[in-house]
């Protein structure tokens, strides 16, 4: 080979090195980015305190994280309830009823709704969801009083947001499932419930574990759709119907304001350290669970 | 031994068959074998493409049946028709009958289930559940009813005996069974499929994933369990088909080409297309 050719070989070697490099490390800086930024904080408090204690007075130097730690857990958790069962279903309906022609049609609509831009969902929920909660659900149940922001609107439009990704993954699992191995069910005489019960999703269980990981992921981390209509105030929420303060709401909310109060932006940065130590958590355990899942099974 | 589909693409052999105007076919008869599955006027298509044309045939009871013919003539579709497997795909016509003990198993009121129940498929690559090879025999077991600890034990024992497997997994029946070897697999799906107590088992070129002792190892199995089963086998190599076929069905472009005694078949094609098949001329 000519110089040329091997210099240039090196280089393209080296840079796509340098390239995946810096991607990594990315995650790295934010993170001892966040860190430092909430050192302040986290030396003039302890860490318990920061994240049991309920009472959050900045001004007062009472910053516990408790409310907004539940209110995102709250949220979150509202949020796969309604969507995992939901995206399920449509995913097994999809895959394994539905012909080529509604597929087609309910995937170009799911990728759609993957493409709307959040503060439409916050809209969304502001002039639907809300009023409903307001004036039907939350009467019904005894909850007079409710102003319809609440943890449950928040959950509501979340498992909407959530939606489109967790059934494109979904989908793109049960198709890596062979069609062999639903014929060998159905060979065995086993009808079509029970070959996708016993066996489809059984293969299917540590794809469709991810797409939940992925879901909970886009969830916990959701800012503005939520923020909108969640109702916003620092209170331990008692039931679904009362408002709730998810922990990227209070970060969007009040980042670049009140900064004159002493350790406000040192705890705003611990929030969002927090928030991301619990998706990175997650992800990692989830991992785990998922290759013990494919070790048994697959 | 021909069927009178087989007169008609002498012309233009062997670029193209040409589209036969049968309205009814003449089965020959099994020579005194007694049929178990009778074909008769099949047609399947996909949109406008047609895989089986007009096929008409029988099946010997407790025989090893051999399907051959090259890729894409319409086998593995027209094993498939016999548990009605290929009805799965999105877009497929079906027209015609295919009676399996006398039942027309396209009529309305069939139970596919119970048609299916009748008949152990093996296919290309074995295919084991995501679950443990105890769980995997007992599943079709389980399905039909069979709930009894005990007695699930037993028959699952039989049935790996009876596939030759019992001895090399009975210490970890709980382990998953896509830790076995592939051609224990191949065995395994095998037991499985006796497991369901059907009278024919199929076969969609069981041995072409396997290395040569396990092919052999299936093989054998075919030809003892022919004993109490009807064995239907697709497959490419022609080896395989003398070594044990007792009934040989050539097809071609989705047609029966010849079908016969495998011996007569091999040895005394009576068309010239099967001729140049068995010589190994086209392929």
């Amino acid at each position: 080979m000519s110089t040329g050719r091997i210099l240039k070989d090196r280089i393209a070697g080296k840079s796509v090195w340098l390239v995946t490099l810096f991607s990594g490390l990315i995650l790295f800086l934010i993170i001892v980015g966040l860190y430092l930024k909430s050192a302040p904080i986290l030396h003039s408090h302890s860490l318990s305190d920061l994240l049991f204690e309920s009472k959050w007075k900045p001004g007062k130097n009472q910053f516990g994280f408790l409310p907004y730690i539940l209110s995102t857990v709250y949220v979150t958790f509202i949020s796969l309830v309604i969507a995992v069962p939901l995206c399920v279903l449509c995913a097994i309906y999809m895959s394994e009823y539905a012909n080529k022609k509604v597929k087609g049609f309910v995937t170009s609509l799911v990728d759609i709704l993957a493409g709307i831009p959040s503060v439409i969902f916050g809209i969304w929920g502001i002039i639907l969801i809300v009023p409903f909660i307001s004036n039907k659900l939350a009467p019904a149940f005894g909850h007079e009083d409710s102003t319809g922001y609440s943890i449950l609107a928040g959950g509501l439009v979340l498992a909407v947001m959530v939606f489109p990704i967790v059934i494109h993954i979904m989908l793109e699992v049960l198709r890596t499932v062979p069609v062999e191995l639903r014929e060998a069910s159905l060979s065995l005489g086993a009808n079509k419930w029970e070959t996708i019960k016993k066996v489809v999703l059984r293969k299917a269980a540590p794809g469709i574990s991810a797409a939940i990981v992925l879901g909970f992921s886009r969830a916990f981390g959701e800012t503005l759709a939520v923020l909108m209509v969640v109702g916003n105030t620092a209170l331990i929420p008692k039931s679904l119907f009362d408002s709730g303060y998810p922990l990227p709401a209070l970060i969007a909310n009040n980042y670049g304001e009140m900064m004159s109060i002493p350790l406000y932006d040192s705890a705003l940065m611990f929030a969002a350290l927090l928030l991301l130590t619990v998706i990175l958590v997650f992800n990692v355990i989830a991992r785990m669970v998922i290759m013990r899942l494919e070790k048994q099974m697959i | 031994m021909k069927t009178s589909t087989s007169t008609s693409f002498k012309n233009n052999f062997p670029l193209s068959l040409q589209e036969t105007e049968v309205a009814e076919e003449k089965v020959i008869p099994l020579g005194g074998l007694k049929p178990h599955i009778s074909v008769r006027n099949l047609n399947i298509s996909y949109g406008s493409q047609r895989i089986l044309k007009n096929v008409s045939i029988d099946i010997p009871n407790k025989k090893i049946t051999a399907i051959i013919g090259p890729s894409g003539c319409g086998k593995t579709t027209l094993l498939k028709t016999f548990n009605r497997l290929i009805e799965s795909a999105d877009g497929i016509n079906i027209d015609g009958e295919v009676l399996v003990d006398g039942e027309n198993i396209y009529g309305n009121d069939v139970e596919v289930t119970h048609i299916r129940k009748k008949m152990g498929l093996l296919s290309q690559r074995p295919m084991p559940l995501p679950m443990s090879i105890f769980d995997n025999i007992a599943y079709g077991m389980r399905i039909h009813g069979i709930r009894k600890k005990a007695l699930l034990q037993e028959k699952v024992e039989h049935y790996l005996r009876q596939a030759s497997l019992w001895e090399e997994v009975k210490d970890r029946l709980h382990h998953p069974a896509t830790k076995l070897s592939i051609g224990q697999q191949q065995r395994l799906c095998l037991a499985r499929g006796l497991a369901v107590e059907p009278e024919i088992i199929l076969g969609d070129e069981p041995t072409s994933a396997l290395d040569p002792i396990s092919s052999q190892r299936i093989e054998e199995k075919f030809v003892e369990l022919k004993k109490d089963y009807t064995v239907i086998m697709v497959t490419h190599i022609l080896r395989q088909a003398r070594r044990i076929a007792d009934y040989i069905i050539f097809m071609w472009l989705g047609e029966i080409v010849e079908h016969g005694p495998a011996q007569e078949l091999l040895e005394n094609p009576k068309e010239e297309m099967t001729r140049e098949y068995v010589k190994g001329v086209i392929s």
